[in-house]
């Protein structure tokens, strides 16, 4: 069909037809509701996530193609799809209270953060050079605004010029890296770039290319040495945001990497294996020694997350299904301990306090024990202690990595949860054992206490009974295109 | 590498041109500056000021604005030429395309961008 899209395709594409109507839906909603009943915004929004998840688990069985051989629908998209839901409507529920307290009008805010989601979709789904970087686009320029969405806020709007720069700079080297592969291939699809290159993994311009790809989208991820932005940006930016940035950001371009080398690049497999080694090995080292010295806990968590880019690179660098089905789970994982530890940290924003500094953590256990004990589960399983999901996850991408025979690498990360405990188990220590400081008292809206219970539930429960989510994982990593032939390969 | 040539070839003619040009006209040209010669040209009106003043923000976005709706248009008409044998497809296509640049005009309108007068919604 050569001129657009058949009934089948409106179909499988139902996912992102009903985000993109449900944000624009949200977009008008908040031009025409007074400023009084702006709280529907959030709920409209939620309903929004929740509407667009059922065709994502309705179309999860697929293994196809849509619109032409663009995009995949799959497995493998829609566990992606599934985590990005769930990571906007957790980063929704704790945002109320907090732009409320920090006065910033609500309306572009829920739209852009639905037109995140649907970049990150179109980023889990792409099998196509141009299609993909739509997707980064689409969620890169969302973020952007959203970083700086404090406007009177001095610190939201460097951290939004510096992603911006950082940003659009990262891009660029991406599509040059991408142009590369075009051009030796001759075509954008993943696929037929990946049997187009098979014949020559020689060439130098090849190799220079999958290292500006790899530049590229490890600025993404926040790998070491492309990591600088991440702090600043993490500091600067509302706290749901940092907490969406860090999770679904990261994770979009976790699964947009997966696709580029397991679709397209699986011919130059030794060339990118030895470049994420590096990555991985600086990044948790990095990461982990850059987290201890730092005071704002906002800070320390922008390290400790590029660390677990480092950890979730083992996967990448390991290309087995395993490690792969390893990346997927420590992913999901990741985002329900990441937004919820952020989920605490939104919650202390108040009048007078900033509330991300490690002091203004002092004494919560005693004026919100809840929040402590939900705090303490999201460190210690940050930290990778049993029996928190945090464990089952390091322990996967350990254990995949000594199948593959990357033993060295393994040893280094369990060295590096080692000395990542120190300063999660300090924020502990100053809920628990310092004095607390005069402030406003905390309140948690329903919103937050809906996302910290499940957040908390999740990391228990993953930790306690693993076995659902790495079947699942294991279903999805198994659909991602031509994952069986490359692993065929080493 | 033989392809490349002929692209060799043109780029060193595009420099070579702008080079030689340049320098000729400082080597051979007479040159006898006057204040009038060295002011900057605006239509024989004595410049006044600094051309560096602080514009209002809503000229840009009016900018901005005129050239989204450009492109709009701008696809209008291959789409036009196409119409036939894009068919019905093609159609509901463009009404998808329309209705996303309509919410982005309702969006305009209702911060107040078009209304020049007032200062709200910047």
């Amino acid at each position: 069909m050569p001129t657009g899209y058949s009934a089948n395709d409106l179909v499988l594409l139902l996912p992102e037809i009903v985000l993109t109507t449900g944000l624009l839906v949200v977009l008008v909603a908040d031009l025409f509701t007074g400023r009084s009943r702006q709280h529907w915004l959030g709920w409209l929004t939620i309903g929004v996530l929740v509407a667009t998840a059922v065709p994502i688990v309705a179309l999860s069985g697929h293994a196809t193609t849509a619109a032409r051989g663009l995009l995949a629908v799959d497995g493998f998209g829609a566990f992606f799809k599934l985590l990005f839901v769930l990571a906007a409507a957790i980063t929704v529920l704790i945002s109320r209270q907090y732009l409320e307290v920090e006065q910033a009008r609500p309306g572009e805010y829920y739209f852009l953060v639905l037109c995140a989601t649907l970049g990150m979709m179109v980023m889990a789904a792409g099998i196509d050079l141009i299609t993909l970087f739509i997707g980064l686009e689409t969620m890169a320029v969302s973020f952007y605004v959203l970083t700086g969405f404090l406007r009177p806020n001095r610190r939201s709007n460097e951290a939004a010029i510096k992603y911006f720069v950082l940003g659009a700079f990262s891009l660029g080297i991406l599509l040059y890296g991408m142009s590369l592969v075009y051009g030796l291939s001759g075509t954008t699809r993943l696929r037929e770039v990946a049997v187009a290159l098979a014949t020559q993994s020689d060439s130098l311009a090849l190799k220079l290319a999958v290292v500006l790809v790899a530049a590229g989208m490890a600025f993404k991820i926040a790998a070491v040495p492309f990591h600088m932005w991440a702090p600043d940006v993490y500091e600067g930016a509302p706290t749901p945001i940092t907490a969406f940035l860090s999770v679904g950001s990261k994770a979009a371009s976790f699964a947009m990497l997966l696709r580029l080398l397991l679709e397209g690049l699986p011919a130059m497999a030794p060339e990118w294996r030895g470049l994420f080694y590096v990555l991985a090995v600086l990044s948790m080292t990095v990461g982990n020694i850059a987290a201890i010295t730092q005071g704002n806990v906002k800070r320390m968590l922008a390290y400790s997350s590029i660390a677990h880019a480092g950890y979730i690179l083992i996967g990448i660098v390991t290309a087995t299904p395993r490690g792969v089905t390893a990346m997927l789970v420590y992913l999901m994982i990741y985002a329900f301990m990441q937004m919820g530890a952020f989920g605490v940290l939104a919650l202390l924003r108040r009048r007078d306090v900033v509330g991300d500094e490690l002091k203004d953590l002092s004494g919560l256990f005693f004026r919100r024990p809840l929040a402590a004990f939900a705090m303490l589960v999201f460190m210690l399983s940050l930290g990778g202690i049993p029996p928190t999901a945090g464990f089952m996850g390091k322990f996967w991408l350990f254990s995949a990595a000594i199948e593959a025979g990357y033993v060295w690498l393994a040893v280094i990360g369990v060295l590096n949860s080692a000395i990542s405990l120190y300063y999660y188990v300090r924020v502990v220590v100053f809920m628990w054992m310092r004095e607390e400081l005069e402030s406003a008292s905390v309140h948690p809206s329903p919103g937050v206490a809906v996302a910290l219970t499940v957040a908390v539930a999740a990391t228990i429960i993953i930790g306690v009974y693993p076995a659902p989510l790495f079947e699942l994982a294991e279903a999805s990593a198994k659909t991602l295109g031509m994952a069986p032939r490359v692993l065929s390969l080493r | 590498m033989e392809g490349w040539l002929p692209i060799v070839i043109m780029i060193a003619c595009g420099v070579g041109l702008g080079v030689v040009g340049t320098a000729l006209s400082q080597l051979v040209g007479p040159r006898s500056p006057t204040p009038e010669k060295g002011a900057p040209y605006e239509c024989g009106v004595p410049p006044v000021g600094d051309a560096r003043e602080r514009q209002s923000v809503k000229f840009y976005l009016v900018a901005m604005i005129f050239l989204l709706f450009d492109i709009e248009v701008a696809f209008l008409y291959p789409w036009a030429m196409a119409l036939r044998d894009l068919g019905w497809v093609g159609f509901f296509q463009i009404l998808v395309f329309f209705g996303l640049l309509l919410t982005g005009y309702i969006y305009v309108w209702r911060k107040g961008v078009l209304d020049w007068g007032s200062q709200e919604g910047l």
